[in-house]
């Protein structure tokens, strides 16, 4: 049997999280088709076919697809269902929302962010915000599976397959897209960053984030921040790291003024190296820190900036 | 405009989970329970359109053990009309909560389904968007903001790179973000007010619902214990060991 893969996208960019879905996909022993949906896609179709281990892309390039409403997407994905027995996309904020659509009309469970393969049929996922490691085996025929991508790597790259149209336009109409806000900044993705720095209520307000920017510059890092800075406005919800907002596994990960709640920890632990620094040497967080520096962030944070 | 909010009975956000000795499962013996969060902030949001006057009816609905109407007394303290409990002993899986729930939208008939983005157990985030397919309704999920305007539901969604806005037909289907609104707490004078308000109780085998199980929980374990850290006296050690010892910068 076959794999389908949904190519994750924004924007017309090619999310990091596509291949490294496909990495996961490549663990089913399958061949795989990808299905890159959206308007104007031709060039992420193109990129997507020289992703190692793909067969075919297929594209659905239409303006019902351009915001990727969940409604319509599901719809398309169904359409082409009866030829796969995995159905894969990323556990991004698009992935999540049409895919246990995807899995209901189909009548079968979802396996929600799964973070290893055992085989075709059962895998590993986190639950209870990460503290239990669940082994799940599907019984149904199709398996639907969102992917979190932090777990995988990145995959190589291949000559480039066939790239052939699809010829659809589902329109659901139970669904309109309004606007949409993008964040706009300068840095590496959250998710796909090899370093984050990630400040939490300790940071006191937004402005302070900027001691965060030099130190971000010299590593190359992404910012995050947890649930409290981002509830108090300090910073946007697109950075909040966490087990209800982004998963990050970098190979460095530097929390300042972040107490670590559980809630927290389940966005970050599976970094490879943990800085903590936090003014309370009792603070959660320096459970889980490889290095921790119980200072006051206001006095080390310029000081890291001149050292690195 | 009917609301109605299914609401789950999980282990307390502030306990950290223990994964029994043998493997088979999460311990939650002698564990405090309580209303999965997302769900405090759907009856939350709910409430609010009955106060400003555009919700009529809220009705809570939960499917689970008796011990789950503890958390639709609470909805019904916090401002629910009305509580419907889908009894079983079962561990159901999304798939199956969301074709119960559907057999509820069929009976009740609301304009607007309000759910948790996501149950803090399982961490699924499945059951909206399966209730939404299933019941052909358009979703607008991880709700950050929820608008009421004549047949439509303008919903303003946490993604990844930002906000988007949709607008929906109603009825439609929405599941909150932890920044919909900050629930409240319920006072005493409501807590024995529930007490009489009604609460109908459903056998979940008695909806015409396929309830076999989907998947097979094989083993549950404990994720990969950190090894210990260090403490650091200063800045300068802390980049020497990143340089010469972490070797990641
Ligand atoms: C359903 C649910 C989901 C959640 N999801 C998430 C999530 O995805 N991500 C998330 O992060 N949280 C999440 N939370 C919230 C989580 O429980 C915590 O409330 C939150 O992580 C706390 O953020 P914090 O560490 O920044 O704040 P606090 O816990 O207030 O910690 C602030 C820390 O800063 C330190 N500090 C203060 N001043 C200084 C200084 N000058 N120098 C050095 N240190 C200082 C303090 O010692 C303290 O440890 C969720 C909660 C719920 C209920
Ligand atoms: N057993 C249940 N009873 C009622 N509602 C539920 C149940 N399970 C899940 N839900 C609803 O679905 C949301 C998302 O749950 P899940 O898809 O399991 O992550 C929850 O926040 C609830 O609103």
């Amino acid at each position: 049997m076959k794999t389908l893969v949904i190519a994750d996208h924004d924007n017309g960019i090619l999310k990091p999280e596509t291949s490294k879905t496909i990495n996961a996909a490549v663990k089913l022993g399958n061949s795989i088709d990808v299905l890159v949906v959206g308007e104007n896609i031709n060039e992420m179709a193109t990129q997507v076919a020289s992703i190692d281990g793909v067969s075919k892309v297929l594209v659905a390039d239409h303006s019902v697809y351009a915001h990727q409403l969940a409604e319509n997407t599901a719809e398309l994905v169904i359409s082409l269902a009866e030829a796969y027995s995995h159905i894969v996309a990323s556990a991004t904020t698009t992935g999540k929302n049409f895919m246990p659509r995807v899995a209901a009309l189909l009548d079968v469970a979802q396996i929600s962010e799964i973070i290893d393969i055992v085989d075709a049929d059962t895998f590993k996922r986190p639950i209870y915000a990460g503290n239990a490691i669940a082994t799940v085996k599907s019984l149904d025929s199709k398996k639907v599976i969102t992917v979190r991508a932090s777990s995988f790597d990145l995959q190589t790259e291949q000559a480039a397959v066939t790239v052939s149209t699809i010829d659809s336009a589902i329109d659901n109409q139970s669904s309109s897209f309004v606007s949409v806000e993008q964040t706009e900044s300068e840095r590496p993705e959250l998710t796909a960053a090899e370093v984050v720095i990630s400040g939490g209520r300790g940071m006191q307000n937004g402005e302070n984030f900027a001691l965060l920017n030099g130190i971000a510059d010299k590593l190359g890092a992404a910012i995050g921040a947890s649930r409290a800075a981002v509830d108090a406005g300090f910073v946007p919800n697109d950075m909040q790291v966490g087990q209800t907002g982004k998963i990050v596994a970098p190979n460095l990960y530097i929390a300042v003024g972040i107490s670590g709640a559980i809630q927290h920890l389940a966005g970050m632990k599976d970094s490879k190296v943990i800085v903590a620094i936090n003014k309370d040497p009792d603070a959660p967080i320096f459970q889980v820190a490889d290095y921790g520096l119980v200072a006051d962030l206001f006095e080390v944070l310029p000081q890291l900036e001149t050292a690195l | 405009m009917k609301v109605l909010v299914p609401i789950k009975r999980v282990i307390d956000y502030n306990v950290k989970a223990r994964v029994k000795s043998d493997n088979s499962d999460v311990d939650l013996t002698n564990v405090k329970m309580a209303m999965n969060p997302f769900c405090e902030i759907a009856i939350e949001e709910a409430i609010r359109l009955k106060e400003a006057g555009t919700a009529t009816e809220v009705v809570a609905v939960t499917i689970g053990t008796k011990a789950s109407q503890e958390q639709l007394r609470t909805a019904l303290a916090l401002g629910a009309d009305k509580a419907i409990h889908i009894e079983t002993d079962e561990k159901l899986e999304s798939l199956h909560v969301a074709k119960l729930l559907a057999k509820i939208v069929e009976q009740e008939l609301p304009e607007l389904v309000i759910l948790g983005k996501q149950s803090i157990d399982s961490d699924n985030n499945q059951t909206g968007q399966m209730l939404a397919a299933l019941t052909n309704r358009g979703q607008g999920t991880f709700a950050s903001k929820v608008d009421i305007e004549n047949a439509t539901v303008k919903v303003t969604r946490e993604v990844d790179g930002g906000l988007q806005t949709v607008e929906l037909k109603l009825p439609a289907i929405v599941t909150t973000d932890l920044r919909l609104n900050e629930p409240r707490y319920a006072s005493l004078p409501n807590i024995m007010k529930a007490k009489r308000k009604p609460l109908e109780v459903i056998a979940a085998d008695s909806l015409g619902v396929d309830l076999a199980p989907r998947t097979q929980l094989v083993s549950v374990s404990e994720p990969a214990k950190r090894s210990g850290g260090i403490i650091v006296d200063d800045v300068a050690q802390l980049v020497e060991k990143l340089k010469t010892e972490a070797k990641v910068i």
